[in-house]
């Protein structure tokens, strides 16, 4: 029977989630969350001091030991462009590519690590990204859904989705790409049984999943046929 | 001018194919703007301070601290002092700073007194809520029900339960609010984009504010899930816009999980003592049922029960109880859900007493479900057939060796479905471009796509010629997406206005062809003479006779085109492992009809979805109270359950198509198949393991309870 409460149940073992289980990522994750850190003048925490790239951003604050309360300059990699933006260090990074950078594709819906609609693809791993700081993600190759079109062109998994309607009101559905997009990355010849367990980390309330189902496997059946004509 | 009718079955180029949603690209490409991701120049984010108390009268609210946060640029008191509040959740302060976190913070720092009052949150009987708490909304006889059951050969008593669920859309409640001058312009998350603006005027009219409901804008191009939860603009979408007036800057308010699931939507529960009785032959003869449930603080409407099966003698008494769980809205086919659960759940636990198979069963009572019963009746016998009923079926309790025992179910459903109020604009362009433009908008159920398709078909275009114009209260006023209606008002309303525009095209082309106007016909990107492909004249060239001016034609609904009354039959198929007590739904098939199928594809979809979504609630789906604080024990995504993609097993969809159905015209379909699952699959429990688990959601430790292996209430 599958069982969500902890996402790490939500991928085989060969493709845990960093994100998404905060288990094995930098010491910083266990207090990914802004609900945690709220309201504390972010007297953070030893661990986010050892983020590599907060070190790097928070510059004349490294002294100090301390970064924030206020804000302070962080760079991102996103979608193979580096943006830099000032931030309070308790920003999510959901919320900065939403509420900073106005890259609105990923979705906040349960904020909690619970839906995953925020998924974004963090060092080739799906993440979710309303559990991971802004500042932790520096440094790392962040891609979200905005990375896979180009032009009018879809990316083969978002051309699945249409074709096999696996949509409909849609806020789920980036999310749902992406977490399809890296699972196929990393296993391209799933069966039916492989993809069910796969992406149960994402949740949704229309009842898409036939769909998706459909989809995934046939972005599979299409990427692999392309790669054995190539 | 002739009546206007969706074309022959032959000359169909549309209508009926399987078609993909037209906004599918965008959606899964992450480019669709739904509300929450407008940000606007200077944009603000408001959050709300929400009552920690179930039921209390506010003393004293303290925002000066908040007010002094860093970032804080308005605070707006949507319950005053000396008014109460009736729900853990409800909305008192509300206010807007810079970002979203610093929203968020400064929400922390209202204080507010309370003087804690009696409250009830408990989904509980008429007797223990007390007459205080109880309105008694039904209390009617049919026939004689005691000469009735004096008449039954086998009588089955049970007590059936459907609790408080929510609607959880994945986009939470909430808006952008920007004035302009005097003038208001909102993104909405809405299924009413014609039917919201003068919600805000009545609404900012309370709160000191006056704006015309013409100076009011609606925007909603996405929209991330409804359900019936959102027809207005709620309390919070009147404080952002407050707030922004006040800020002189837009306003971003968007609920959070908790609060959405505290207050955007709860479904109301519906719990009842049924007696029933029949012939041994299982003629139903008698019915006597005494339920509750429970919408919060109002009465959530009276539950059609007992439901479909119109048996000749009956008592129905039904009464609310009065809580403080938060107010009731509309969920997906209102009170059908759970009236359906409470009838089928008692016919089945009937049958299983009279030793019939229950699809024998409904047959032989199929003549008292009313005007659609020869509709079930093939519905049920197509569905029995899907499933392999008869081969599959066994008497209660599956024989099987091994904890593992399977079962099945079914239940059958109806609803409505006319089309709402619809007005639609086709503009023909002389450069040959299209629009068709409605106040209308697309909840995810393929309202943009179904448009597309019957202008389309109507004008002779392929899909790309017309462009569909809906999500903003510029265009024609259009219902709001309630009651399945969208589908039936949409179409007519395009299907009159385009082919009214194709008219005056027609009158226009007519010399040039050396015909008159009604021997023209538009097919394939052109206008020729009926069945004559040699006289025609490519669609462009058509409209370019126009001269400067476009077509403008307006559409009605029409009531020709549509009906109302749909049927469905649901088997399901579950495994439930009896040592742990978790159910597995292992298929389900569903059979549907809604008269004139636009988008089998689409279409196909919302049956696929309901059942999913009906799995939710048969399985996972409670809003848990605690009586001791009155607070709602899992406002969140990890406690309050859906099913994930591995929860599902199977499913069949079948829509009842061709003659018999198509003649029909176009009927509303949204709704009618999330009614059954629960029935289909608490019966198929009740079959697998022999003993009925009475409450849904089916939780594993109801199971174990149901087999006397212990558990906890």
């Amino acid at each position: 029977m599958s069982k969500r409460d902890h996402p790490d149940h939500s991928t085989d073992s060969g493709s845990a989630r960093d994100g998404h289980s905060q288990k094995k990522g930098k010491p910083s994750s266990g207090l990914s969350r802004r609900q945690f850190i709220k309201g504390t003048g972010l007297a953070v925490s030893a661990s986010v001091l050892v983020s590599e790239g907060l070190l790097k951003a928070a510059g004349a604050q490294e002294a100090s030991g301390v970064a924030g309360p206020g804000a302070v300059p962080i760079r991102l990699r996103v979608n193979g462009q580096v943006r830099e933006l000032r931030i309070e260090p308790r920003v999510m990074l959901l919320d900065a590519l939403r509420n900073h950078l106005d890259i609105t594709g990923s979705k906040k819906v349960c904020d909690r690590a619970s839906c995953g609609a925020c998924t974004v693809i963090v060092d080739g791993r799906p993440v979710y990204s309303c559990t991971m700081l802004a500042i932790d993600a520096q440094g790392r190759s962040i891609e979200t859904i905005e990375s896979l079109a180009s032009g009018d062109d879809l990316h083969p998994m978002s051309q699945s989705f249409v074709d096999n309607d696996a949509q409909q009101c849609g806020f789920c559905t980036s999310g749902f790409v992406m977490a399809c997009k890296a699972y196929l990355d990393k296993h391209p010849h799933p069966t039916y049984d492989e993809v069910k367990k796969a992406l149960n980390g994402n949740l949704c309330r229309c009842g898409t999943y036939m769909g998706i189902r459909n989809a995934v496997l046939e972005a599979a059946t299409k990427t692999s046929t392309k790669g054995a004509q190539a | 001018m002739a009546d206007i009718k969706w074309p022959a079955p032959a000359d169909r180029h549309l209508i009926g194919k399987r078609i993909s949603r037209i906004d599918g690209p965008f959606k899964s490409s992450g480019r669709a703007k739904y509300t929450f991701d407008i940000n606007r120049p200077n944009m603000l984010f408001g959050k709300m301070v929400l009552s920690a108390h179930a039921h209390a009268k506010i003393d004293k609210i303290d925002t000066g601290e908040a007010e002094g946060m860093p970032g804080v640029r308005a605070v707006y008191t949507m319950v005053p002092e000396g008014q109460e509040v009736n729900w853990v959740g409800q909305e008192v302060v509300a206010l807007a700073a810079d970002t979203e976190e610093q929203a968020e913070e400064a929400a922390d720092h209202v204080h507010i007194d309370y003087s804690p009052l009696p409250f009830l949150v408990a989904d509980t009987d008429p007797q223990q809520a007390g007459p205080d708490r109880t309105k008694q909304l039904r209390d009617q006889s049919e026939g004689d029900p005691q000469q009735g059951f004096q008449q039954a050969e086998v009588t089955h008593e049970g007590a059936y339960g459907i609790p408080v669920i929510t609607h959880c859309c994945l986009e939470s409640h909430g808006s952008v609010a920007e004035w302009n001058g005097d003038k208001l312009n909102v993104w909405l998350s809405t299924q009413n984009v014609s039917g919201s603006a003068g919600q805000y005027s009545d609404g900012l009219k309370q709160a000191g504010i006056n704006v015309a409901p013409s100076d009011v804008s609606i925007d909603c191009q996405y929209m991330g899930g409804g359900f019936g939860s959102k027809f207005g603009p709620d309390s919070w979408g009147i404080a952002a816009a407050v707030l922004a007036r006040k800020a002189g800057r837009p306003v971003k308010m968007m609920l959070e999980r908790d609060h959405e699931l505290l207050s955007a939507g709860c479904r109301p529960s519906l719990h009842g003592r049924i007696k029933v009785g029949a012939k041994k032959d299982g003629t139903l003869v008698a019915w006597d049922s005494e339920s509750w449930g429970t919408g919060g603080m109002g009465s959530a409407g009276t539950p059609p029960l007992p439901y479909i099966f119109k048996i000749p003698n009956q008592h129905v008494r039904h009464s609310a109880v009065l809580t403080n769980i938060g107010p009731a809205r509309a969920w997906r086919a209102p009170n059908h859900p759970q009236v359906c659960f409470l009838t089928m759940t008692a016919l089945d636990d009937l049958a299983a007493k009279l030793g019939m198979d229950p699809l024998d069963f409904f047959l032989k009572n199929i003549g008292i479900t009313g005007p659609r019963s020869a509709n079930y009746q093939e519905e049920l016998l197509r569905a029995a057939d899907m499933i392999a009923w008869k081969k599959n079926w066994h008497p209660r309790g599956d024989r099987a060796t091994g904890p593992v025992k399977r079962g099945l179910g079914l239940s059958i459903h109806t609803w409505g479905g006319a089309g709402h109020v619809s007005n639609c604009r086709c503009t023909i362009q002389p450069d040959g471009s299209v629009e068709v433009a409605l106040g209308s908008q697309d909840l995810g159920t393929g309202t943009r796509t179904v448009i597309d398709i019957v202008a389309a078909e109507t004008l002779g275009l392929p899909l790309e010629g017309v462009q569909v114009a809906i999500g903003d209260n510029k265009y024609p006023p259009d219902g709001a997406s309630g009651g399945s209606t969208t589908v039936g008002g949409v179409s007519s309303s395009t299907r009159v206005a385009a082919t009214n525009a194709l008219n005056q095209l027609l009158e226009k082309v007519a010399p040039s062809l050396n015909a008159t106007p009604d021997q023209l016909e538009a097919v394939g990107g052109r206008i020729q003479v009926r069945g004559d492909s040699a006289r025609s004249i490519p669609w462009k060239q058509a409209c370019a006779k126009l001269g400067a001016a476009p077509i403008v034609a307006m559409g009605q609904r029409d009531a020709s085109l549509i009906s109302a009354g749909v049927g469905g039959a649901q088997m399901a198929q579950v495994a439930v492992d009896t040592e742990t007590g978790v159910v597995r739904m292992e298929k389900i098939v569903a059979v549907q009809d809604c008269g004139l199928v636009i988008d089998p594809k689409t279409a196909e979809s919302q049956v696929y979805g309901a059942c999913i979504m009906g799995t939710c609630y048969a399985l996972h789906e409670e809003k848990i109270m605690d009586d001791q604080t009155g607070a709602c024990l899992n406002p969140n995504m990890e406690f309050y359950r859906l099913s994930g993609i591995d929860d599902i097993g199977e499913i069949q969809v079948h829509m009842m198509t061709g003659p018999g159905y198509d003649e029909r015209g176009v009927i509303g379909l949204g709704e009618p198949p999330v009614v059954s699952p629960g029935a289909a699959i608490s019966n198929a429990v009740a079959n697998a393991i022999g003993a009925r688990v009475p409450d849904l959601p089916i939780t594993p430790n109801r199971v174990l309870m149901a087999l006397g292996k212990g558990g906890a209430v």
